[in-house]
Parts: C-alpha cells; sequence; structure tokens
C-alpha cells in the first residue's frame, strides 16, 4: 500500500506532467483563462488518463511486449514497433466512447466538459502518460494508481495557472509580454514552485 | 504553380512573422524537456521537420480523396506511420540519443503543429506548397528551440553541443554555472523573453488589452 500512496504523490507533485516534462502544453497555456473551464478540462484528462493508462497497459502485456502473444500460440513475435499506432488509436477511441457515453447518461457533464473531450485526444499529456507508464514497466495496478495521479497533477497545476492568470488581468504588463509571454514565465514560476517537492521521499 | 513570391511567403511566413511557437502556442508540448543539450536538441528538430514534411505533402496528395468525416483518423495514422519511421531510425543510428529523448520521439505525434498544419493547410493546398509549408513550420520551431537550448546549455553547463567552451569553476576554469538553466522551469523563461524581443520588433504581435 505504501509504494502505491508514495507512488501517486510522486506523480502529482515530483514528475507533475505538465510543470516537469512540458507535456499538454498546447492546451495547458489555450485553456487557462479561466479558473471554471480549467477545472472543467482538468476532471476530463483525469478521468481519460485513469483509463487509458491501464487499458494500454493491458494491451501492452497480452499484444505488443515481446513475446507477449505466447498465449495465441506466437512465442517470437514482437510487435512492440507498432506501440505509437495502437496506443493512439486506443486513445482515440476511449476518448469517443467516453463522449458517447457522457452524452447519453450524464448530459449536464456532457455539456459542461463540451468540447474540451475531442481535444484530449491529441493532448500529449495522455499520450505522454502512456508512453511513460510503458517506459517505466509498470504493472497494471501501478498503472491504475499512476493514471490517475498524473492526471490530478496535471489538473492541479491547469487550476493554478487559471488562477494566477485571472489575477493577471489587472497587473500592468509590458506590451510585448502580454498574454502569451507572461504566461510562460508564470508557469515557468509555478514549476519552480512545484520543484520543491523533488526533495520530498515516502 | 503559385509564384515565387507566393512560395516564399509559405516558406519563410512561419519563421518569425507567423511562428508557430511564439504566435500560435503550438507544438510547445513535446519538446521543451529535450532543450538542454543543443545535440539532442537538434536530433528533434530535425525528427520533427522530417514528420512534418512528409506528413504534410502525403496527405496533401491524397486529400482529394480523404472523407471529411474520418479526416482526423486518417491523419493521424500517417503521422503515427512516419514518426515510428523515424523512432526505428533512431534506435538503429543514434542508440543513446535516441535513450535520452526517450518518449519525446513518439510525442511527435501529438504535436499540435504537425496535426494543426495538416489540418489547415495539407488538406487544401498542392502537394508543392505543402512542403513548403512543412518546411516553414519545422524551421520555425526549430529556431526557438535551438535558441532556447543554446541558452540553456552555454550558461547552465557553459558548453556547445559538448564541447566546453568557458571552463567551470568545478574543473579549475572561471565559469560558475547558473544552475537554473538546468532546470526544466528555465526554458519557460527563455521562452517568454524569446516571445518578449519578438514582439518588441514586430509589434503588430502585440495582444490586445483584455
Amino acid at each position: 500500500m505504501e509504494h502505491y500512496i508514495s507512488m501517486f504523490v510522486r506523480a502529482v507533485f515530483i514528475e507533475n506532467l505538465a510543470l516537469s516534462f512540458f507535456l499538454g502544453m498546447c492546451t495547458f497555456l489555450a485553456v487557462s483563462k479561466k479558473v471554471t473551464t480549467a477545472i472543467g478540462l482538468g476532471v476530463a484528462v483525469v478521468v481519460v488518463l485513469g483509463i487509458s493508462v491501464p487499458v494500454s497497459n493491458v494491451v501492452n502485456t497480452f499484444v505488443l511486449s515481446p513475446g507477449s502473444l505466447s498465449w495465441a500460440g506466437f512465442p517470437d513475435a514482437d510487435l512492440s514497433f507498432l506501440r505509437f499506432l495502437t496506443f493512439i488509436g486506443i486513445i482515440a477511441a476511449l476518448v469517443q466512447i467516453l463522449e458517447m457515453t457522457l452524452d447519453k447518461y450524464l448530459p449536464a457533464l456532457y455539456n459542461a466538459l463540451g468540447i474540451f473531450l475531442p481535444l484530449i485526444t491529441v493532448n500529449c499529456a495522455i499520450f505522454g502518460g502512456v508512453l511513460f507508464m510503458v517506459e517505466r514497466d509498470y504493472n497494471f495496478t501501478e498503472s491504475i494508481v499512476y493514471g490517475i495521479g498524473s492526471g490530478v497533477g496535471w489538473a492541479l497545476a491547469i487550476t493554478l495557472l487559471a488562477a494566477v492568470r485571472e489575477k493577471l488581468k489587472y497587473a500592468d504588463i509590458p506590451d510585448g509580454l502580454r498574454g502569451l509571454g507572461i504566461t510562460f514565465i508564470s508557469t515557468g514560476l509555478i514549476g519552480l514552485g512545484f520543484m520543491s517537492f523533488s526533495g520530498v521521499s515516502l | 504553380m503559385a509564384s515565387a513570391k507566393e512560395m516564399k511567403q509559405v516558406l519563410f511566413g512561419p519563421i518569425f512573422a507567423n511562428n508557430p511557437i511564439a504566435l500560435q502556442i503550438l507544438g510547445v508540448c513535446s519538446a521543451l524537456a529535450v532543450t538542454s543539450k543543443l545535440e539532442n536538441t537538434l536530433v528533434m528538430c530535425i525528427a520533427l521537420t522530417f514528420v512534418i514534411v512528409l506528413s504534410n505533402v502525403s496527405i496533401s496528395i491524397i486529400r482529394n480523396h480523404i472523407p471529411s468525416s474520418v479526416r482526423i483518423i486518417v491523419q493521424m495514422t500517417i503521422i503515427a506511420s512516419l514518426v515510428i519511421v523515424v523512432d526505428q531510425l533512431l534506435k538503429a543510428f543514434a542508440y543513446e540519443i535516441a535513450q535520452e529523448l526517450s518518449v519525446f520521439v513518439g510525442l511527435i505525434i501529438t504535436n499540435c503543429i504537425v496535426m494543426g498544419r495538416a489540418e489547415a493547410f495539407a488538406m487544401k493546398e498542392k502537394p508543392g506548397m505543402a512542403f513548403l509549408d512543412g518546411l516553414g513550420n519545422g524551421l520555425g520551431y526549430s529556431i526557438v528551440l535551438l535558441t532556447v537550448a543554446f541558452f540553456r546549455e552555454l550558461f547552465g553547463s557553459g558548453s556547445l553541443f559538448g564541447m566546453q567552451i568557458m571552463p567551470l569553476v568545478t574543473e579549475g576554469g572561471w565559469y560558475t554555472p547558473v544552475g537554473l538553466l538546468v532546470l526544466p522551469p528555465s526554458a519557460f523563461f527563455i521562452i517568454g523573453g524569446f516571445i518578449w524581443v519578438l514582439r518588441t520588433f514586430r509589434t503588430e504581435q502585440v495582444e490586445a488589452k483584455e
């Protein structure tokens, strides 16, 4: 149990997808003007990461890794070069399914998430999370914890940035820095803050 | 065939006037983490330019045969296949760099510049123009990344392409490296600064007050 808790904390704070690996930056910078929309997108990312990382883990263990097809009678097969294509397919399909399910059963949430769901398919944070899972050889339980943890970390980061940007509206910023420039610099400052967690070991 | 002036515009426009990173916030995702060393950055830039040029050209060639309802999936498949090619090439010929770049080569797939150009340009234009557009955007991306990497490696570890330019204090030299520049957040500060400089000269890019 302790192992999983420490993994969760590491995924949220120390190895934050947005702030220490720069993943999902396009949406991160574009959709962080308001706190409410930022939270909506954050929730969507948590859900999609929480599902797609374990699903990719299963596919990777039973189909793609070298020697994993032995249950089907192909012990020598190595399909690992198909990883990118398969994972992007899994993510796109999951997002589509999630969208249809939400539309049918939870229309209120569907309307709240709105355009964010399709955007998530091309969000590097999701794909990055999946690739990190493969690279670090997580098992199934670990991949669930990692998926949710990294999602929460991303959501936290985008909410924080949105809160900062709402206040920045009242600041008098030099012309050339207004908008995108100052957003980059504030993201860097938040990232520095998050780095102070790196000494924490559990 | 389009006039020479148009072609020039398509090729050089994205480098400063319409830079994908500094103006359109596209494609920042996958690459900032690899900018601590110039060598890795250069490989990353070449890989991305390769993918964007080929994806633009191939999508443009078949643009009239793609039904619009499944175009995103078709584009994704083309891009993902190209990235697989790049990844396998890197693993075969530059294994150590491939290890250091780790997941970031794969992340070219979700790089918004590649998708964005495929969707916005290659679906409408002829292959020749799409080639120039891909090259231009690849260079626009590379110039920002290489600038960031240049400052980070020079002032963070006193070297360029792994060659020691300024001898470090720890090795008996005179230069005290700026530790901050080795850390990931410094890339944000440098890009912020890059945008500031760019917009000081090109005032039409300044954003309106809210």
